[in-house]
């Protein structure tokens, strides 16, 4: 499997406080079905907010809602090149 | 409409006016506040907690209307979507299509948001909505919301779903009247959902957008409390620290600060016994009141206040939202042992009680995480040891402050059985999560609620509901064992009179099964304790009061004098380290019968947790005799 394909940045490449804008989810249908209900659908605006005190998982806000995902979860999910942001 | 089928499902409920529910299912997402709701309208004790998914039995109460006749309520799991994934979504679902068996199909629903994430929740409207039932859409923590500055237009989302929408703060009881009306006299079905919506998620949440658009929906301001508590409750340094704090505060109160009112009740039971017991005349029901009956009952309920400090613990840190960040937290840790941070939830409700723990895993969506932690929740130290832990403990170890007056030694062996049992339990999910229950790591997937204040109402609801399991339990299951252990212990007669305890039935089982015991520094008497503790553990306690209170020369002394004459300190450590281990629960194995589906596990889990027991209490026996 690549590597957040084409070496696009995931969830995990945001900072504490960046947003980015997702473009897609890397998991199998039952865990992205969630992950979108949740929340984290294509297009959407997610911030990094805080994290365990280690670091992993993280936390990060969409949709309204605070989101804890472990690492190797963010790193699945995709985000838009920054160009192509509004 | 479907209101025929829905009167052959309901028949046994009093259906008697045509246009008023009988059954009504109450549905939200988790933290919608859907439990707090069921309490405002039925009164019935209900676990409420801001953690998502602690509601995973199917809760069932009655309303009672103006007209006072009544309404079944049915409190149904926490869920985002009906698509069925987990325990929690089959079963809404399940029970919402009417093909839960034993189940009648509900004539109404209550849909439960929350007005400040309305976006998000409104989705949940799709589904319910699609299954053309009458509902009313319940928008709730409407002070949340007006506090922090959102607003919705009520009435243009009523047009657009439908179905009536109500405003309301089910917490201070506020904008409820609108769902006591719907209750009397259940609206229309709603009107048929845009096809769009239930087809695909990404397609169901714009059509959310577009409700809240119509509706000028206007999010509120973020939680700023949330954030600056979360900027010290999840800090690098101070987070773990907490923590850590807030377990040990845990302790402390129960074991330290239950005291005097655990002495209070003691005082009591004794004193009304002398009281009663003086006024009757010398029989043999005198002596089963007072030796069987009292003694056996009362030296269960001393624990009772111990149990309550535990539970209002637990209470706060759930209501309050705390739970969810410590379920984070733990995460890592959990992690090395094969299981993940849903587990701590179920986990720490197994300190308390492993029936309640064991139903908490059905929000973990992972089959063999949720076998596992299952299988490990009986090594947590329940509730129900405490009471065998305080007397042992009290009867063999003197108190000396430890750590100045905040530990004292008594604590500090309570805290080290607690360590005991939770490296068993863990030790025992790294053997399962590397060999019969291996499975990928999966995805820890967990909403952080927004910090709220735990409401009073909530935390005495709570805590009446245990005080009413504690003592029906007292009331029946140890008083039926007291008695009969009475009974065994007072026959068979020897030439018309009463045998000595050695000579009666009790007696022979205990001799019978001593050798057996006698290499764990064990004598007759814990035996019969063992077997009786067999229905649950705490009963051992009474047994072992009836048993040394029938002794004369014990009676006046105390359980505790007694047990130290009759034991040595090694059988005592022993005695301990059999109760850490064993799976002395008949609640507990009908449990994970129910939610394993079938024996095996169940058999596995007693058989694997009573060599365990033999096995500890076995070398702690050989090990401190040879120290001591």
């Amino acid at each position: 499997m690549q590597l957040s394909g084409n070496g696009r940045p995931s969830l995990m490449e945001l900072r504490r406080g960046e947003h980015g804008v997702l473009d897609r989810i890397d998991l199998p249908a039952d865990i992205s079905q969630r992950l979108m209900e949740l929340g984290f659908l294509p297009g959407s605006p997610v911030v990094a907010a805080g994290s365990a005190p280690g670091g992993d998982p993280r936390v990060f806000r969409v949709d309204g809602a605070e989101i804890a995902l472990r690492r190797e979860t963010a790193s699945r999910l995709i985000l838009r090149a920054p160009s192509s942001e509004p | 409409m479907s209101g025929c089928d829905d009167c052959a499902l309901v028949g046994l409920h009093p259906v008697t006016t045509g246009n008023s529910a009988g059954v009504v299912a109450i549905i939200g997402p988790p933290n919608s506040g859907k439990s707090t709701l069921f309490n405002r309208l039925t009164g019935l004790r209900q676990k409420v907690a801001n953690y998502p998914g602690v509601t995973v039995e199917q809760r069932v109460g009655s309303a009672t209307l103006d007209s006072g006749r009544e309404i079944t309520l049915v409190d149904l799991p926490g869920v985002y979507s009906l698509s069925p994934r987990s325990e929690d979504e089959q079963v809404a679902h399940d029970i919402l299509t009417g093909t839960m068996p034993d189940f009648p199909r509900p004539d109404a629903v209550l849909l439960i948001l929350d007005s400040t994430n309305l976006g998000r929740h409104l989705m949940l409207a799709a589904p319910v909505l699609a299954l053309g039932l009458p509902t009313i859409v319940i928008l709730n923590m409407a002070d949340d919301l007006k506090a922090r500055g959102g607003e919705i237009d009520v009435q243009a989302l009523s047009r657009q779903l439908g179905a009536p929408v109500v405003l309301a703060s089910a917490a201070r009881d506020e904008g409820l009247e609108g769902v006591w009306d719907f209750l009397a006299e259940r609206s229309a079905p709603p009107a048929p959902v845009d096809a769009s919506a239930l087809e695909t998620v990404p397609k169901c949440r714009a059509w959310a957008a577009r409700l809240g658009k119509h509706a000028s929906y206007q999010p509120p301001a973020p939680p700023l409390w949330t954030r600056r508590l979360d900027a010290v409750f999840l800090h690098p340094v101070w987070g773990p620290l907490i923590f850590v704090l807030v377990v040990v505060t845990v302790f402390q109160a129960i074991f330290a600060w239950a005291r005097p009112l655990m002495d209070g009740v003691q005082t009591f039971i004794t004193w009304s016994g002398n009281v009663v017991g003086a006024a009757l005349p010398a029989s043999p029901f005198r002596s089963l009141l007072i030796e069987g009956v009292w003694s056996g009952v009362g030296s269960v309920l001393v624990f009772l206040p111990q149990i309550l400090v535990l539970f209002l613990f637990i209470g706060i840190l759930e209501d309050s939202g705390y739970l969810a960040r410590a379920a984070l937290i733990a995460d890592r840790t959990m992690a090395r042992v094969g299981l993940q941070g849903k587990s701590f939830i179920p986990l720490l409700s197994a300190y308390a009680c492993a029936v309640p723990a064991i139903l908490a895993t059905r929000t973990i969506e992972n089959k063999r995480d949720r076998t596992a932690t299952i299988l490990i929740a009986p090594l947590m130290t329940c509730s129900a040891r405490l009471p065998v832990y305080t007397l042992i403990i009290a009867a063999f170890l003197p108190e000396r402050q430890v750590l100045g007056p905040l530990l004292g030694t008594r604590a500090t062996a309570m805290l080290g059985l607690y360590l005991l049992g939770f490296l068993a339990a863990f030790a025992t999910a790294r053997v399962l999560k590397s060999s019969i229950l291996k499975s990928e790591r999966g995805a820890f997937v967990l909403e952080m609620p927004p910090y709220r204040r735990p409401t009073l109402r909530s935390l005495g609801l709570r805590l009446l509901d245990r005080s009413k399991i504690f003592l029906r339990r007292a009331g029946t299951v140890i008083l039926a064992v007291a008695i009969v252990l009475w009974i065994f212990a007072h026959l068979p007669l020897v030439h018309g009179k009463l045998p000595a305890v050695e000579h009666s039935f009790a007696g022979r089982v205990g001799h019978a099964i001593e050798p057996a015991i006698r290499p764990l520094g064990f004598n007759w008497k814990i035996g019969v304790g063992l077997i009786t503790s067999l229905a649950a553990r705490e009963v051992i306690v009474g047994t072992l009061g009836t048993l040394y209170g029938m002794e004369p020369d014990a009676r006046s002394r105390g359980l505790q004098q007694a047990l130290r004459r009759d034991l040595t300190p090694a059988g005592a450590v022993a005695l301990l380290v059999f109760f850490a281990f064993a799976m002395q629960c008949m609640s507990t194995i009908a449990v994970v019968r129910r939610e394993t589906g079938g024996w095996k596990w169940p058999l596995i889990q007693f058989t694997y947790m009573t060599l365990l027991a033999y096995g500890g209490a076995f070398l702690a026996y050989r090990i401190v005799s040879a120290l001591t």
